[in-house]
């Protein structure tokens, strides 16, 4: 593990209990890595695993049927998957936090939000309350918030969502988190206050160092913030590239389908490319290459086997037989295209 | 930080919470006048006996069962003595009984019901069975059963009432947190690293409180019927005691001759157990968010 790497997932496997005997994995194989002060896309469709993999990372997944069988993560040093349950408590909120897609029912309605942020905060320092409510005014500050004094005597129903969501920032921020894990921060927010927030963000990037973790299906949000992209799909990281590269040479099939999909401005055109099908059911998967139905390179092999996630160069990574060197000349050659 | 111009909406000016729910309660006109009989039940509870116009245990041997008059306005009962007067003292052992036994059912059954909606498991199971096994038997011949084992007697008779009100409280409040704890806010606030009691306590029960009221109102209703039919059983308050439950019972022996003894605590019962339950649906149509 190199000195500048704060966050690393591993081989991460996480299965849902279906029945008393079966289980589904809802992702499998997982492996990628953050760096300090960076921030890392990673985007799929709904249900292809992106929220799983982040509750995985923070261990929140006892609500729910969910189990983490397989793999590590890495977090400065320590297998946060190894830690017994108090020293993961305080980990979470102090080290990495962590905001979601809901801002208006991330808060509780029967708490003010100077008492919430109290709450936070209290829980990992030693602040007396009153210190811990000065802390709480300066962090509802720093992140944009007019008159704090004001907002914070206020119940969450009285605050719009663009405000919620900062309020929801102040507090994974309140005790500066190494990590932050943006679980779609932005989907529920009207366009204007998406650009606030994203600004927000890399704000905080940029004067704490933050590692922010964005999970996002929206390539805008990704193009715009984000230095480094994971694509995920059917519970599978599909292709792992730079920003730039991701949207001027996507590698998998999947991506190349994703970014033709997106609207260009000053471009007419009758409808837009879209790749055919649907995403497949959790509980039936296909075999080989989750893609390949809805794929239009799938070969033969690509039903029967699954490709691994390799290197095509430096910094790119993707999970497709085109790009193994067994397969890659023949699809140039067209010959096994179907 | 943020440089640019800030454009989120002001925010929303909103009226005090208790003055919306007290403006939406009176509108319940039911509910009003439900909550202004026990308001008056309770004054009889607590001055009772300064306004009885008789000595409730006072015989008056020259005026056995007599008719409701302008004197005593309920009658006389067998003994002679005031119905109105012994009503009205009554009050307050009937009332607090039930009060007294709804109270303790209602704070166990909540705590269990809150811990195992929360833990599930092995919790869950053992609570919820337990009070599938109390909820087999009816109302009240598990009081009775109660009362059986652990002898007659007021205190006796609030144990009584409270363990057959655990079960629907440990319910309720078990549905009330599964749905809570499935919010947002509850995941929110573990990923902020707060401990489990923390959640359950600060989290979770707030949320929960007002499908506790409802119930509350609601089981006291039972909890007078039950209490006042085990007095009338005999299992509750010393005979020379006044109590509706008890005084329903010695009048039944004179019904043929003498039926308003019958009649006015009955009356009385029937008249508590219909304003409570009725501010229950009031208050539940009230705190529940989903009926605007």
């Amino acid at each position: 593990m190199s000195e500048n790497n704060l966050l690393k997932v591993e081989n991460l496997r996480t299965e849902f209990k279906i029945s008393r005997k079966k289980s589904v994995a809802a992702v499998s194989d997982i492996t990628f890595e953050i760096n300090k002060g960076e921030i890392v896309g990673l985007v799929g469709e709904s249900g292809c695993g992106k929220s799983v993999t982040s509750l995985s990372i923070i261990r929140l997944l006892n609500d729910t049927s969910g189990e983490i069988t397989h793999g590590s993560v890495w977090f400065k040093g320590s297998n946060l998957l190894k830690l017994s349950d108090e020293e993961m408590r305080q980990i979470r909120g102090k080290e990495i936090a962590m905001i979601f897609q809901e801002p208006m029912t991330s808060l509780n309605p029967v708490l003010r939000i100077d008492n919430q942020l109290i709450e936070a905060i209290q829980l990992h320092t030693e602040y007396t309350k009153q210190e811990a409510r000065e802390h709480a005014l300066e962090t509802l500050r720093s992140v944009g918030i007019p008159d704090p004094e004001r907002v914070s005597r206020c119940y969450p129903h009285q605050l719009s969502g663009g405000m919620s969501q900062r309020v929801m920032i102040a507090m994974a921020m309140s005790c500066y988190p190494d990590l932050l894990i943006a679980d779609e921060p932005t989907t529920a927010l009207d366009v204007t206050i998406q650009a606030q927030i994203l600004d927000l963000m890399q704000g905080i990037r940029n004067t704490r160092g933050t590692s922010i973790l964005l999970i996002t299906h929206d390539l805008g949000i990704v193009a715009e913030t984000c230095s480094r992209v994971y694509v995920m799909y059917a519970g599978r990281i599909i292709e792992e590239a730079p920003v730039d590269i991701l949207f001027s040479d996507p590698s998998h099939p999947y991506t190349q389908g994703l970014i033709a999909s997106i609207p260009k401005l000053g471009l007419e055109a009758e409808s837009l490319p879209f790749i055919p099908g649907s995403v497949p059911d959790i509980t039936m998967m296909p075999g080989g290459c989750r893609f390949h139905p809805r794929c239009r390179y799938a070969m033969e092999i690509c039903s029967q086997k699954e490709p691994e996630l390799i290197s095509i160069n430096e910094s790119q990574k993707c999970r497709c037989w085109l790009k193994t060197s067994e397969y890659s000349i023949k699809t140039e050659n067209g010959e096994s295209r179907k | 930080m943020q440089t640019s111009t800030f454009i989120d909406q002001p925010i929303k000016k909103a009226e005090n919470r208790t003055k919306y729910y007290f403006r939406k309660f009176f509108q319940r006109k039911t509910a009003v006048i439900a909550a202004v009989i026990i308001l008056i039940f309770l004054f009889f509870a607590i001055f009772g006996p300064q306004i009885a116009p008789f000595d409730p245990s006072l015989p008056d041997y020259d005026n056995l069962y007599g008719a409701p008059d302008a004197v005593h306005w309920f009658g006389t009962d067998e003994f002679g003595r005031d119905v109105l007067s012994r009503l009205l003292v009554g009050t307050r052992n009937s009332l607090g009984v039930s009060l007294a036994s709804v109270l303790i059912g209602a704070a166990i059954g909540t705590f269990l019901g809150v811990l195992a909606g929360y833990y599930g498991g092995i919790i869950d199971s053992v609570v919820m069975r337990g009070s599938d096994i109390l909820f087999a038997m009816p109302d009240i011949l598990l009081a009775i059963a109660i009362v059986a084992i652990i002898g007659p007697g007021i205190i006796n008779v609030v144990i009584a009432v409270a363990v057959f009100t655990i079960p629907s409280f440990a319910r309720i409040m078990r549905s009330a947190t599964l749905s809570v704890k499935s919010s947002l806010y509850v995941e929110a606030a573990r990923s902020i690293g707060c401990k489990n009691s923390r959640i359950l306590w600060v989290h979770i029960f707030p949320s929960t409180i007002q499908s506790m009221i409802v119930n509350f109102t609601m089981r006291i209703g039972t909890a007078i019927l039950a209490a006042a039919s085990l007095s009338f059983l005999g299992y509750g308050a010393k005979v020379d005691e006044p109590d509706w439950g008890a005084m329903l019972s010695s009048g039944r022996n004179y019904l043929d001759i003498a039926p308003h003894l019958v009649y006015f605590p009955g009356l009385l019962i029937f008249i508590a157990v219909l304003a409570f339950n009725l501010l229950g649906d009031g208050l539940r149509d009230t705190l529940d968010p989903k009926l605007k």
